[in-house]
């Protein structure tokens, strides 16, 4: 991989009822899906979310359990202490990344329910940010905007120029 | 097409006001006797000082969320489009939802401009009382471009141009780069004509009426790579419009 990648790959972005609402790919050469296959991925996401989230354990000695891949890990956040959450007040989260050798998949659930899939490189940093950044854009140009209908498939020309144009700003 | 549905318009806001007086005529009492009865839709603070109690140039330098004007401007292109069959169709809408906000808006414009600066306003009407109505095309459209755009966005629009063909002296065009109303909206494919921006055009329709320059403004997308949602405001205005210019041309009106 050349060294000038800008180590973001491609967003998908989840409804609250596991519906894909937008898919992009930020870089030429990735492997083509076809769009029912994304929305398969999209709908597979969102149950093995849900269901990483409700086996999060309560007992000390359990290890995070899914480990349903051999080249992945999934993570649940809390690992726990005693017989309740680690954080009472820190309501439970799901899968919050899944890392392999190539990529980097995180996903960030709004507190609506939405989740932003964002496929990285693994070396590239501040994910965080970048994800932040891209929920803004959203909230900014996809939710202000009175044609879009809310869990809908997002067509916002205004959202692509400003997320192209960002991603390109970050290069 | 422009001038009787707007006179109609204008009518209906003044019919309304004396209508509202004959229909309810317990509502023609001294401005007291109305303060000290609480009509039930309207509020008045505790310390009975309403809106109407500020002076008009406190909000000349306040700042308006932008996420809040989004919102509710894409509540109106929402309740816009809700009956219309087409995108010219909605566009009238939101030229109507405009229209009234010009009109009124004029006065403020005149009062501000006057209680600062006069020069600002380079109109000289032979009358030198203080708010001085532009006469010309040439000083309403600088009236527009410059005063009415601080006003409404903070800043002067970016271009005004006169049409080059001979066919049509009365066009004139101002340009905006990146309207604000404009900035979140991203027309669906299908509606790649609609400009949302027919708002604004409304606007300045109803600055040129009250000006009493008949006229029809249309907001046109005209996209560059630079700035993907620069607008074209086309002004029309009406043949006694220019029948008149050319009479004040000749008097030497400026």
């Amino acid at each position: 991989m050349p060294s000038n990648t800008r180590g973001v790959f491609s967003l998908i972005i989840i409804n609250k009822a596991g519906g894909l609402i937008y898919q992009r790919e930020f870089q030429s050469g990735l492997r083509n899906l076809s769009t029912n296959d994304y929305l398969v991925l999209a709908g597979t996401f969102h149950g093995v979310h849900a269901i990483t989230r409700s086996i999060t354990p309560k007992i000390p000695i359990a290890q995070p359990a899914p480990s349903p891949t051999t080249s992945s890990t999934g993570t649940t956040a809390p690992t726990a202490s005693g017989y309740s959450y680690p954080n009472p007040g820190v309501p439970v989260s799901g899968l919050d990344y899944l890392e392999t050798d190539k990529f980097r998949l995180t996903c960030f659930q709004t507190l609506t329910g939405t989740k932003f899939l964002l496929f990285t490189d693994p070396l590239t940093g501040s994910v965080d940010t970048i994800i932040q950044k891209i929920y803004e854009l959203y909230a900014d140009y996809v939710m202000k905007n009175p044609f879009y209908q809310i869990e809908m498939p997002v067509r916002c020309e205004a959202f692509d120029r400003h997320l192209g144009a960002w991603l390109r700003g970050r290069a | 097409m422009a001038a009787p549905p707007r006179h109609a318009t204008m009518q209906s806001i003044s019919n309304g006001s004396t209508a509202q007086g004959t229909d309810r005529p317990q509502t023609q009492q001294t401005p007291q006797a109305q303060l000290s009865q609480q009509s039930p839709g309207l509020r008045v603070p505790s310390n009975r000082k309403t809106i109407y109690d500020r002076h008009l140039n406190r909000s000349r330098n306040a700042e308006l969320s932008r996420a809040s004007f989004a919102f509710l401007f894409g509540e109106m292109v929402t309740y816009a489009q809700r009956r219309v069959t087409g995108i010219q169709d909605l566009e009238k809408r939101l030229n109507e939802q405009g229209y009234p906000l010009g009109l009124r808006l004029l006065d403020l414009l005149f009062y501000r401009s006057t209680s600062t600066s006069s020069s600002a306003l380079s109109s000289s009407s032979t009358s030198s009382s203080p708010p001085n109505r532009p006469l010309r095309i040439i000083t309403l459209l600088h009236l527009i471009h410059g005063p009415l755009w601080r006003l409404l966005f903070n800043r002067a629009a970016d271009a005004l141009e006169h049409s080059v063909s001979p066919d049509t002296p009365n066009e004139y065009m101002i340009t905006d780069n990146d309207p604000m109303v404009n900035t979140y909206i991203s027309a669906p494919r299908d509606m790649s004509m609609l400009n949302c921006a027919a708002y604004v055009a409304g606007i300045i329709e109803g600055v040129c009426d009250g000006c009493g320059f008949e006229t029809k403004v249309s907001a046109h997308n005209q996209p560059t790579e630079l700035w993907p949602s620069r607008t074209v405001f086309l002004v029309r205005f009406g043949d006694p419009v220019m029948e008149r210019e050319k009479v004040l041309e000749r008097a030497g009106v400026k």
